[in-house]
Parts: C-alpha cells; structure tokens; sequence
C-alpha cells in the first residue's frame, strides 16, 4: 500500500482542529468564570495569595523567606508596607517608604517584649516627607511554641480596627505556618538522629559472634584469624563513620562482603551466598547501611534458627531508570502480620533495623520507594527495595 | 541462497542480543571471589558499549551512500561524528559525571532545580529520541527488504518488537555487555567484507572509478545554489555539539564510577569510532568503481548491501551480503534499543508514572507502567516511519543532531561552565533552539525548494539556531539574575572538584 499523504489537506485539517480546541477552551473558562460570586472570587484568590506565601514560610524564619513571602502578605493585608523582624533585627521591608525600613524594629519593640499586639499612631511615626504615606503601624507578634520570635508590623496612612484585626489575624497564621515549617525540621532532625542511631546499631550479637569465631582461630589458623580481624576493623570503620548520609552501592555492597566474610566464619558451610549484580547498578548511590541490615535480617532470622545449610541470595539488578535491590532467603520465613508491625515500628523485636531501612527509603525517595517484604511461615523471606538512580538532592559525598 | 543466508544472519544477531540482554546477570560469583571493585564496568568495556550504542543504520549504511551518491565531500560526516565526542569529553563528560545526573532532565533539575526546565529538557529528549529511531525504523525495512525480499514493513517491524521485548521484558538486564559485542560485530561486520573486497581489488589491478567532476574535492557544490562552506560548518556545528545532547549517549556515561573514567571512556570512544569509521569509505570508492549507477528507484544507501554480491560470485558473496546485513541489523537494533530505553525512561518517569500514581491512588508502583512506556516509545516512530516518506537516513538523523545542538548543548554548556545562568535564560535557550530548529527542518520537509540562501540555511540550520540558543539563554540570564539558583556556587564545586580531592568540610563559626 502506498500512503497518501495530501499536505494542504492536512494543514486545514490540523488548523481547524487546534482553532477548535482553542475555541472549546476559551468557552470552558468563560463558563468557569460566570459560576463564582465575586465572594467566592475574592476568598479563592485570597486563599491562593496566601498558599504562594506558605510556600515561602515552609524555610522557617530568614530574610529570605521574609522578603519572598513579604510580597504576598502585603497584597493579603492591603495595607502600605509590611515589615517583619525577628529577635535580632529587620527581616524584610516590602512596599514604599523604605526609609522607614531602619525604625521597624524599634516599632515592634512594645510586641516583642508583652506579646501583645500594639499600634503605634502619627505621634510616633513621623516623617519629614508630607506625602509619606507611612503614618500609622499596627504590630502583631510572631509566634513559634508560645514564645515571640519575631513580628509582623504593617503600615498605612490611618490605624483603622479593620486593620488591627487583619494583621493580628495574619499574623496569627504565619505563626502556624512557622510551627508546620519547624515540625518540618523536627522531623529531619529525628530522622538524622535515627540514622545515628542505627549507625551505632551494630548489633551486640553480631560482635560477640564474630569475636567468638575470630578467637576459635587464633591457635589453629592465625592467618586466617588475622584476616578476619582486618575484615572487623574494616567494617566497623565503615559503620561508624562519619560523613554524608549517601553513600554508593559498590561500597555499600563491599560493607556487605566484609560482613558475610565475618558470618561465614561462624556459620561456615552452613551459609551460602550467591550475589548477582548488573554492574550498571554499582554507581547507584543509596543511603548509607541500607543494604547490610536486610543482610542482617536474612542471615539472623531466615538461617540461624534453621538446621542444615541456607542460602541467601543478593540482587542488584538495572531497572532502567531505576535499580533494584533484593535479599532473598530460604529460611524460616516469618508471617506477613510480624512484618507488618516491624514495618509499622509497633513491634520492638530485634529485627534488626527493617523498620528504620523502610522508615529512611520513603523519606529520601517517596511512599512508592519503601520496602517490600514477601514471606511466610516456612517459606523464607524476599526483603527488596528500588531507588531511583538519580534523585534530587542526593548525592554521596 | 542469499536469502536464507541474510535471514539467518539477522535472526542470530535478534536473538543474540535479546538473549544476552535477558542472561547477562546470570555471571553471578560465590562471596569467596566477589570483589565489588573488581566488577565495575572498566572504561574500555563501557567504551564499545557507547560506540555500539551510537553506530547506528546511519553511520553503517547511510555514510558510505552518502559519499557513494555525492563524492568525498561527505567524509566531513563521520569526522564530525567522531569529534562530538572530542567536544564531549573537553566540556562536559566528567563534571556531568560528577553531577549524579542519569538523563538530561534530570541534570537540568539537579543544575537549575525547576520544574519547568526538567519538564522542557523531557519533551526535548522523548522528541530526539522518536526523530532519531525514525530513521532507523526506515534503515530496517531498507535493508530487509533488499536481503531478502521481503516487504518494507516487515524490517521495521521485526526491530520495533525485539526493541519493545528487550526493553519492556527487564530494561535489558545487562545492556552495557550487549552494546559493547555489538560494537564488535558490527566492525566485524563491515571490515571483514572491506578487506576480502579491498583484495580482490588490488589482484586485479587496482582501477580508478569514473566520477562526475567535483566527486574528489573536500568542498565542492553540488549545485549552482549549494554554498558547501557553510553547509560544511552548519553540519560540523551540530555534530559537534549534538553529540552531548543525545539521550542515549549520557545515560551510558552514568554507568562510569567517576570523572575521571568518564573522561578516559571518551578518549576510548573516539578510538573505537575512528576505526570504524575506516571503512564506510572504502565501500562508497569500491561502490562507484563496480556500481556506477544504480538503477532507478534503488536508493544510495544500500549501496553497502549491494556491493559484495557485485563483486563476489557464488557462496563466497551470499556470505559476506548476509554479514553485512547481520551488521546492519547489529547497528539498528543496538541504536534503537539504547533510544527505546532512554526514552522509555523519560516517559515512564515524567509523564507515566503521575498519571497513573494518580488513576490508581498511589498504588501504581511496579514494573507495568515501565512495560506500558516502552510500547509507546517504540510505536509512535514505527508509525512514523511507515506513514511518512522516506528521506535519507543521514538527513533525519542530521536534524535530531541538530535539534539537540541547539537546545541542550547550551544548556549542558552554560550549566557546567557559567555560574550565572537562571532558569529564565535556561527555559529561553530551550524554546528558542527548539523552535528554530524545529521551523528550519519542517520547512525543508514540507515546503517546496526555495533556492539560494534560504535553502541553505533551513536545510542546515545548526550554524544558526545554535547561536541564537546560546545568544537567548545568556541575554535572559543576565535579565534576570533573580532566578539563579540560590546554591549555584556549592554545585559547581562539586562539578568540578576531582574526586581524590577531599573537600574539607569546614562550616562558618555562628
């Protein structure tokens, strides 16, 4: 068959068909339009104004956020300029007059100390110039975990009630806003202190094993007995170190090496490993000890309680844009509602840290990237994970 | 005989590369000799696989009938091919290694943090890459339908469902082992026929083809409005500076472990490419002694095909034609699968994975979607490629090249080397390169000849659009220094900083 292909027919047929999309659009909004209130109107664009300001706060209190998120107030407000301040000094001074700019911090003085909103009339607020709008402030406080931190001070010609009340308000919301943004940062903070602690969450088992093994070498074989020490020392290096919380999967995987080495002189040939790695996935960078937990976990609970040989299995496979890490067991598995609580952190059972690996994976990458644990009793146990090989602001360095 | 020979020839190299695609992680070690170090891709392995990635239909047929067709002239093409990688690794393969980016969108987002700029940079790659598998869909059906016989849909649809398999089967589990043998077969492919016709030639007396006057000269018009030069320096622009901008390219280079074997994988790649590109010249020289016209309706670019069964009577020539369309096929599959996958990758993150996050209430993670984007990837060009006449291979690949000189050339340029680009002039340089270029190679394809200079500047429109790109995204970024991103000055240290180089981490006193 030979394809016709008529151009000015096409031309006229693609050109009639966006000027019909166009007009089916413009007919749409104009539609949209009609069915709000001018009430409606005011509040949407009032609640947009403020969502653009949120954005801004969600950094917490910095000159920064203050001037971007300024702008915005200002336009909520409807007053002349809006100042903020912190403890220390002025933050930001938006709108005209900023030749006022050096005064605002003395003019909230009054709410910094009390707490309470004060407004500040023509008798205090003077100025050379006869046509400087700037005759009036209302201030209200800022406030984070019932104290002070700053303030919101706006300025106009008059000092009227509507005002006073419109800036208390604002202000008021800031201050939520302001809690949300140091939840926020509570949040991290916790997070961080989590990866310490896991850091420091080598488990005392595994230690005393692996000394026990390291000494029932000692007479018969020293050199081997040596090589595990510098093995130990090596990963005890690693998972105490000090650094980013990234780190890449070669390196993560040779923590992982060290680790099995240790455990195979305990357990022997009693534990079988397999890796298979895409070498694609090596460069891949995960968080820090995301891997050897799972180990961990396969090893402790999938062989230890089970008699004759295990074999445990390490994936690292190349998923296009994505890498794919499993750990794969055949031991004696577990029932998915004893993973279940594990994962949800309500179980305080030694599982090794599956809950913190699933807990850090979905705060870096997002809920799509958590762990996915298949398992029942008798079974044996899959325990993997995705991450995406780049993500924005994760880097190992 | 030649048929069968040819058909069995391309089913190997399928089922060779769907097969190694699918087994590769299958080299699997005990922990006794399991060094993690040992295992990652060296840069000389990473090298065949990006010079088996980027030797695509174009530059394993569509070369040699190039200068088969106009005269050595169009030796200049694979010089630029080669030397895009030169520009490559002199300006961005190591800081672009260091920047942890996988693909161009994801660059831009880790230079210039914006949304918009990543959701530009990913309409530009899922564009290039469809402009780019075009013509290779077309090489396909080409080069089945010479070998064999069989109908032109047939060749394009056989590499459009292998690419769909081995893409959506597993994301070609060890895609790095695969190119890096295809780069090998495909030399193979087309040396070894070289060197038994290169043979024969010199037993029988060496011989100097008949060409048309101008065929020898490096710049020569091919017609009273031709302006070589120009065109000259309008096809090296882009070839020079497209290289870094096609999707398939830098994705391979994430697989290096830093900068430093990004850089030496660039100089090995420009070995490999300067070897291979030995021998497409030798067939267009041979073409014109043994073949000096071809028949009506006959395009230039089987002219590699073609030509052992010329020469070479019996089994001796069915041998080599079936090696060389095993070869083709080798560079198709190879280029359109790298293509396949990059876009693939670019769809499912950007566009597919939203939706469908959102259709089944974030429940939609998994391998489906991944499977969905690689079938889209893979059919919008095949039905291209069918619906659309064929024009020479070289010139859609031509103005892929060019589209991505003038579009992300500025923006990998500029971002790695000028602290001062916003994401105003980012998003400028972007729209402004692409819609020029994309003007320049509409109006060419639909619009009749215009002659004289305007012809020449829409057919080649890099020497221009480049520039304007540039000239746009550096206006608008000194316009608006507001949108610079805040933490610029802390990203290029880390760009450009060598990773033996420990930065110290000192923090100010409060």
């Amino acid at each position: 068959m030979s394809p016709t292909f008529h151009v000015p027919t096409a031309v006229v047929v693609a050109g009639a068909m966006v000027l019909l999309g166009l007009g089916l659009w413009a007919a749409g909004r104009g539609r949209r339009r009609g069915f709000l209130s001018t009430v409606d109107r005011v509040t949407y664009s009032t609640l947009h104004t403020a969502s653009l300001a949120s954005r801004h706060l969600a950094d917490g209190l910095t000159p920064e956020s203050a001037s971007a998120a300024g702008k915005h107030l200002l336009a909520i407000l409807g007053a002349t300029s809006v100042a903020v301040c912190d403890s220390a000094g002025l933050l930001s001074w938006t709108g005209p007059g900023d030749h006022h700019a050096g005064e605002a911090h003395d003019h909230a003085a009054a709410t910094r100390t009390s707490g309470a909103p004060t407004v500040l009339g023509s008798d205090v607020i003077t100025c050379a110039d006869p046509d400087c709008p700037i005759r009036a402030a209302v201030t209200a406080p800022l406030l984070a975990d019932e104290k002070v931190v700053g303030t919101l001070t706006a300025y106009a010609p008059t000092a009227s009630a509507g005002l006073a009340r419109a800036t208390g308000e604002l202000a008021r919301w800031v201050s939520a806003e302001l809690d949300v943004a140091e939840l926020g940062r509570a949040r991290t903070r916790a997070m961080e202190a989590e990866l310490r602690a896991l850091r420091a969450q080598i488990s005392p088992h595994f230690i005393y094993n692996s000394l026990g093994a390291i000494a029932s070498f000692v007479r018969t074989d020293p050199e081997r007995a040596r090589e595990l020490l510098l093995e130990f020392a090596d990963f005890t290096r690693y998972a105490l170190r000090q650094g980013g919380p990234f780190t890449t999967l070669a390196e993560e995987l040779r923590n992982v090496e060290r680790y099995l080495v240790l455990e195979q002189a305990r357990f022997g040939e009693r534990l079988q490993v397999s890796l298979l790695v895409a070498p694609e996935v090596l460069p891949v960078r995960v968080p820090y000890l995301a891997v050897q937990p799972l180990v961990e976990n396969a090893v402790r609970h999938g062989l230890a309680s089970k008699e004759g040989v295990g074999h445990v299995t390490i994936t690292a496979s190349d998923q296009g844009s994505e890498a794919e890490i499993s750990v794969d067991d055949d031991g004696v598995g577990a029932s998915p509602e004893s993973v279940q609580r594990i994962l949800d952190g309500q179980s305080r059972a030694d599982s090794v840290g599956l809950g913190n690996v699933d807990a850090r994976l979905r705060q870096v990458y997002g809920d799509e990237f958590g762990l996915v644990v298949e398992t029942a009793v008798g079974a044996g146990t899959k325990v993997s994970f995705r991450v995406p090989k780049y993500a924005p602001g994760v880097h190992s360095d | 005989m030649s048929d069968t020979l040819s058909v069995l020839a391309v089913a190997l190299v399928c089922v060779t590369t769907v097969v190694v695609g699918g087994l590769g992680l299958r080299l699997s070690r005990r922990t006794s000799d399991f060094y993690v170090a040992g295992r990652t891709v060296s840069p000389r392995l990473n090298a065949s696989a990006i010079s088996g990635e980027y030797l695509s239909a174009a530059s394993f047929l569509g070369v040699a009938g190039l200068i088969y067709d106009q005269g050595v002239d169009l030796l200049w093409l694979p010089v630029g091919y080669t030397l895009g990688y030169l520009v490559l690794l002199v300006m961005v393969a190591a800081p672009m290694r260091r920047s942890g980016a996988y693909t161009l969108p994801d660059f831009a987002e880790a230079r210039l943090g914006s949304v918009l700029v990543r959701r530009l940079a990913a309409v530009l790659v899922v564009a290039i890459g469809w402009m780019y598998l075009v013509p290779q869909f077309q090489g396909a059906a080409l080069a089945l339908a010479l070998v064999t016989g069989a109908p032109q849909w047939v060749g394009s649809l056989l590499v459009a469902v292998v690419v769909a398999v081995a893409v959506g089967a597993g994301g070609m589990r060890s895609i790095t082992f695969v190119q890096a043998m295809q780069y090998w077969i495909k030399l193979t492919c087309l040396a070894v026929p070289a060197f038994v016709l290169l043979a024969l030639w010199m037993r029988s007396g060496g011989g100097v083809p008949t060409v048309r006057e101008g065929w020898w000269e490096p710049f020569a018009a091919r017609s009273p409005d031709d302006h070589p030069y120009y065109r000259t320096f309008s096809m090296m622009l882009a070839l020079c500076l497209g290289t870094m901008g096609l999707p398939h390219v830098l994705v391979r280079f994430y697989t290096n472990p830093d900068g430093v074997a990004a850089r030496r994988t660039t100089v090995s790649v420009v070995a490999l490419l300067g070897v291979f590109y030995l021998w497409p010249p030798v067939y267009a020289v041979l073409g014109r002694l043994h073949l000096p016209s071809l028949p009506e309706g006959v395009r230039s670019d089987t002219i590699v095909i073609q030509l052992p069964g010329r020469v070479v009577d019996g089994v001796g020539g069915d041998v080599l034609t079936a090696m060389l369309a095993g070869g083709a096929f080798a560079a198709l599959l190879s280029t359109a699968s790298g293509l396949a996958m990059s876009v693939t990758g670019v769809l499912h993150q950007e566009f597919l994975r939203p939706r469908l996050a959102r259709l089944t209430g974030g429940d939609a993670f998994g391998f489906g979607g991944f499977r969905l984007a690689a079938v889209g990837a893979v059919v919008v060009p095949f039905v291209v490629a069918r619906f659309v006449e064929q024009i020479g291979i070289a010139t859609t690949v031509g103005f892929a090249f060019s589209l991505a000189a003038a579009t992300f050339a500025p923006l990998l340029i500029l971002g790695v080397w000028w602290r001062r680009l916003s994401r105003a002039g980012a998003v400028a340089g972007l729209i402004f390169g692409s819609v020029a270029s994309t003007a320049a190679a509409v109006t060419t394809y639909f619009g009749g000849p215009l002659g004289g200079w305007g012809e020449a500047l829409l057919a080649n429109p890099a020497a221009w659009c480049t520039p304007l790109a540039f000239a746009s995204a550096v206006v608008v970024s000194l316009a608006t220094p507001g949108s610079v991103p805040r933490d610029t000055g802390r990203l290029m240290v880390r760009l450009h900083t060598p990773e033996r180089v420990h930065l110290a981490r000192s923090r100010v006193p409060d």
